[in-house]
């Protein structure tokens, strides 16, 4: 009997003992994020890129828009001059060159960053919105809910992405709010199948059953239980849609239905020099470098995120 | 309340599962009643239907099965005839449910405070404040050490007792008249097991909650039962109280699940098991549902087991089962 006693005694503190710290599932994926390399040069470029369009106004040297013929010593498409690195001193400081009108190219480089983020962001946040709920909708209710909704978005990757927001903007116009609709409406699909995936999954777990034998309305049992739970995959494909999402808008750009002129755009940037190539190669190169290190960036961060939120790789 | 004073009353539930391959009838036909404050145990081994009664109860049962008929009368009203939001709203308050798998019962991301005291928003509409305090209230209540600290933690940071306690906190928290126990020790090992039934007596006492504890372990049921309900192939064979069923057992079937409980002390080379195999469930035999597997059929001299099902027979002072052996009528 005494032998008993100690037994349950001794179990009852190994259980208190192992439930010392409370801990997040959050800060653990944090702590795992800091622990990749490339996640977390990731979360440095993106970073630094976020400084560059908050604060464009105190780095960039001039407007993005400001014509210098008449102000300044400068001709068009003129080559980078630094005058750290030799350049002559009396000539005006351009470090990126100018463009065929004479502005200067890293200030609208810099501007450029604003664009690119802001697309990147709202596409994503309005698609990751729409499709997780079209999504939770369908895998939660089922039935004949869950058969409209998903042969709409099968319609919509029936066509190749980047064409079909084309049609739309071809439809809705150019303009930089036609390509954020068209680029959300495209990535729809994704994130409503992923979701539809997750709900499905999670649905049929003992949490769920739980919490209905506890009186929670199916609304309560969708946001509280069930959505929180699908969140991990729909985060990670959420930054990877934010790279994808950049370098549409520059191919929309690029096409001239993103962005029109004379507004700072990488892509509208690339496409208007795009005949200078050999005679001012800066002028492509620059906006080039600065869309392929933003995509980059998510990417890596995303990859990184991936990793971090899979709890089974935990060392 | 019922005629005979029981606060859950079951009438001849049948709940069948449609399937592609036919229906499968996983209750068919059970009654009992539950009176205020008792604990009634529902044995049986796996498939008889125990766990398909109770989410009967809670209508719960999943695609593709329906409760076919009968009736559930809770407090003198029909379960079965209410609608999905009245059954909603007694759930939690009026029946709870605990399961047989604790760790995986609980929301993963969220801290354990927050889903007590969500039970108190469901039904209360509380102030989160309030809930959280009642909340930390229940989680002592239960013998969680340090429930302050406790109730920030989220469900990955308890071990198995620790969240069948707090999943017992959360079905407790608004003192129901019923608790559906399905298997809530199974997945614990022993020296927890015991915790758990004695936290779950204790607050049953206290809350004067009627149990409907669903087992197949007889030495729960001993410790924990008042009476006892044993169910086989969807049917309740016999029903009467705790000292009588392991004293005195009538049906064939019920002195073959005691008789295979090795005694500890006893050396035998080989465990009493009772012969055969549950009958299947989508083609269920006419007459006696165990008369296959019966050993006292034969000696019994007894033709009427494989062609006409006998009902529930008195044997004894609130004591009832289900077998030819205990009536006068034997020719058909």
């Amino acid at each position: 009997m005494f032998k008993m006693k100690r037994a349950v005694e001794q179990a009852e503190e190994s259980e208190t003992d192992l439930l010392d710290k409370p801990t997040s599932l959050w800060r653990g994926a944090g702590r795992r994020l800091l622990r990749r390399k490339g996640g977390m040069v990731g979360v440095g470029i993106i970073g630094f890129m976020l400084l560059v369009a908050l604060f464009a106004p105190l780095i960039a040297p001039y407007g993005p828009n400001d014509v210098l013929i008449g102000k300044e010593d400068v001709k068009k498409r003129e080559p980078p001059c630094i005058h750290l690195l030799g350049c002559d001193p009396e000539k005006p400081q351009h470090i990126m060159g100018t463009d065929g009108n004479v502005r200067d190219e890293f200030s609208r480089v810099v501007y450029g960053s604003r664009v690119s983020l802001f697309v990147g962001f709202t596409t994503v946040a309005v698609a990751l919105v729409v499709g997780s709920v079209l999504g939770a909708v369908s895998g939660f209710w089922g039935g004949a809910t869950d058969n409209i909704i998903m042969r709409m978005m099968d319609v919509v990757l029936g066509f190749p992405a980047l064409l079909l927001a084309i049609a739309i903007v071809a439809v809705l116009g150019p303009g930089i709010r036609n390509t954020l609709l068209a680029i959300s409406i495209v990535s729809i699909p994704a994130y409503a199948r992923v979701t539809r995936a997750g709900v499905l999954g999670i649905k049929e777990l003992d949490y769920v059953a739980a919490s209905q034998a506890l009186g929670a309305s199916k609304i309560r049992i969708l946001w509280t239980r069930v959505m929180p739970n699908a969140l991990t995959p729909l985060i990670v494909i959420a930054t990877l849609g934010i790279a994808t999402a950049i370098l549409d808008a520059a191919a929309f750009g690029f096409l001239g239905l993103g962005a029109q002129p004379p507004t700072a755009e990488w892509g509208a940037m690339l496409a208007s020099e795009r005949n200078n190539i050999l005679s001012a190669p800066h002028l492509l190169f620059f906006p080039g470098i600065a869309i392929m290190i933003t995509v980059l960036g998510f990417n890596l961060f995303g990859d990184g995120l991936r990793d971090a939120l899979d709890p089974s790789l935990n060392e | 309340m019922t005629a005979n004073g029981a606060v859950l009353d079951v009438r001849d539930l049948r709940t069948h599962f449609h399937t592609r391959e036919g229906v499968v009838r996983a209750v068919d036909g059970v009654d009992f009643s539950v009176r205020p404050g008792e604990v009634l145990g529902l044995v049986g081994e796996s498939g008889c239907g125990k766990s398909v009664t109770s989410l009967s109860i809670m209508g719960l049962v999943p695609k593709p099965g329906r409760v076919e008929s009968g009736e559930i009368m809770f407090n003198g009203r029909d379960v079965l005839t209410m609608s999905k939001r009245q059954v909603q709203d007694l759930r939690g308050e009026h029946i709870s449910m605990i399961f047989q798998q604790p760790t995986s019962a609980l929301n993963p991301v969220a801290r354990v405070g927050d889903q007590i005291s969500e039970v108190y928003k469901i039904h209360r509409d509380l102030k989160k404040k309030v809930g959280k305090k009642s909340a930390i209230e229940m989680l002592e209540r239960v013998g969680i050490p340090d429930p302050d600290r406790r109730a920030a933690s989220h469900p990955h940071e308890f071990s198995g007792g620790m969240a069948q306690r707090v999943m017992i906190a959360m079905a407790l928290a608004l003192e129901p008249e019923i608790l559906i126990a399905d298997e809530p020790t199974t997945a614990l090992d022993v020296t927890i097991q015991a915790q758990i039934l004695d936290v779950m007596r204790e607050l049953q006492r206290e809350s004067g909650t009627a149990v409907i504890l669903i087992t197949h372990d007889l030495g729960v049921v001993a410790e924990m039962c008042d009476r006892v309900a044993v169910m086989y192939a969807g049917r309740i064979v016999e029903e009467t109280d705790v000292a009588t069923l392991f004293a005195d057992p009538r049906h064939p079937y019920t002195r073959g699940l005691i008789g295979s409980v090795p005694v500890l002390g006893r050396i035998t080379d080989e465990l009493a098991t009772i012969p055969g195999v549950v009958p299947n469930l989508m083609d269920v035999p006419a007459g006696c549902r165990f008369a296959d597997r019966c050993e006292e059929r034969v000696p019994a001299g007894l033709e009427i087991c494989t062609s006409e099902e006998p009902d529930l027979f008195a044997v004894g002072d609130d004591h009832v089962a289900r077998c030819w052996l205990y009536t006068e009528k034997i020719s058909p």
